[in-house]
């Protein structure tokens, strides 16, 4: 496992593309403004980067973010 | 570098991919029964296309110097068509002593229908009846969790021994409970829109490597047979030596595929493992 600095130095590049990536998609749907109902997935998104952003003791962020967009475990569908 | 690629559809790729796949140190290949890119309408394509996997694709892998082995099974994307599949598995035993058959596979679900959990259990039976190994598909995007639990819930019900099944495409929300059963776990590399060469480093860092299997994304879909050689990459990058490397990308496929009567690769153990 690596040190925190070394982490850092091998992943900011691409979380600062990534995180920019999502700024670009969010500020695109702002600007699509026709046609704009209410829609779940949004919210999905919303909540998510509530997760993405939260400081947490344990490095659990992408099995939250996972849950989060899961179906809810019940039986088997008709 | 020497890898074996555990789960790759040759049918759905060209041949410049064994080529390229030769290249970069591959050495085997396993191709489970899968969908053809459409629904089919008779038994008798399926039939066929288990000869296609179990006797030409290996000659397509030869000419480039990879073993190539597969998996029969009705996929759990038709699966909800009873009729067809319980013709198609009537055949299934059939294929079983062939050379290139590792067992059966991939079954499992895809929407989690009662008609999918049918055909996941009979092929279940069988595998058990039959001594195979078995490969099991979860489902993608929102229905993974479910479809975790349901198998994980019919396993432990049909008292399936958890050393010769494997879970495939596992993610960061189903892997636990797949390893804790004692079960092995698959995870497919995606180059976009599902698991990632980096987030299945992390998995095996957390996790550890043993009965850990990675595998590229190689389908019909947006994939590629290198998001492999990428996750080993980055493992290097973040300090693994080579002998950790062949353990996950070529030791760990050997040991659970050698449970196979038909897979015959050997263990690498290198003389150093430091560069």
């Amino acid at each position: 496992m690596n040190d925190h600095k070394v982490t850092l130095d091998i992943d900011y590049l691409d979380c600062r593309c990534m995180v920019l990536e999502l700024a670009a998609a969010l500020d695109r749907l702002d600007r699509a403004t026709a046609g704009n109902t209410p829609d779940k997935r949004l919210q999905t998104l919303r909540d998510a980067i509530a997760i993405l952003a939260s400081s947490t003791a344990s490095p659990d962020r992408t099995q939250r973010m996972l849950k989060l967009m899961s179906d809810p475990v019940t039986p088997v569908s008709e | 570098m020497y890898y074996i690629q555990p789960h790759y559809h040759g049918i759905s790729r060209t041949t410049e991919d064994y080529q390229r796949m030769a290249e970069s140190g591959v050495v085997a290949v396993g191709e489970p029964s899968f969908w053809a890119g459409f629904d089919r309408k008779h038994s008798g394509t399926f039939i066929d296309y288990f000869r296609q996997i179990s006797e030409f694709e290996p000659t397509r892998a030869r000419a480039y110097g990879i073993r190539h082995f597969c998996w029969i099974a009705v996929n759990p994307k038709e699966a909800d068509n009873l009729t067809i599949a319980r013709e198609v598995m009537s055949q299934m035993p059939a294929f079983m002593d062939a050379p290139t058959v590792l067992g059966i596979g991939e079954i499992g679900l895809n929407k989690c229908t009662r008609n999918e959990m049918a055909v996941f259990r009979e092929q279940m039976e069988m595998a058990i009846r039959l001594k195979q190994l078995v490969l099991i598909h979860t489902p993608h995007m929102a229905d993974k969790l479910r479809g975790t639990h349901l198998t994980l819930d019919l396993l432990r019900e049909l008292n399936a021994d958890p050393a010769r099944v494997w879970i495939d495409h596992v993610e960061e929300h189903t892997i636990r409970p797949v390893l804790d059963a004692g079960y092995w776990a698959g995870m497919t590399l995606y180059p976009q829109t599902k698991m990632s060469p980096k987030r299945a480093v992390d998995l095996l860092e957390q996790y550890g490597t043993e009965r850990m299997l990675v595998n590229s994304s190689a389908d019909w879909g947006p994939s590629s047979p290198f998001t492999l050689q990428q996750c080993a990459a980055r493992y290097q990058e973040l300090g693994h030596d080579q002998q950790e490397l062949l353990d996950v990308f070529y030791n760990n496929p050997v040991r659970f595929l050698r449970q196979s009567p038909h897979f015959d690769l050997p263990e690498i153990k290198l003389a150093y493992s430091k560069p």
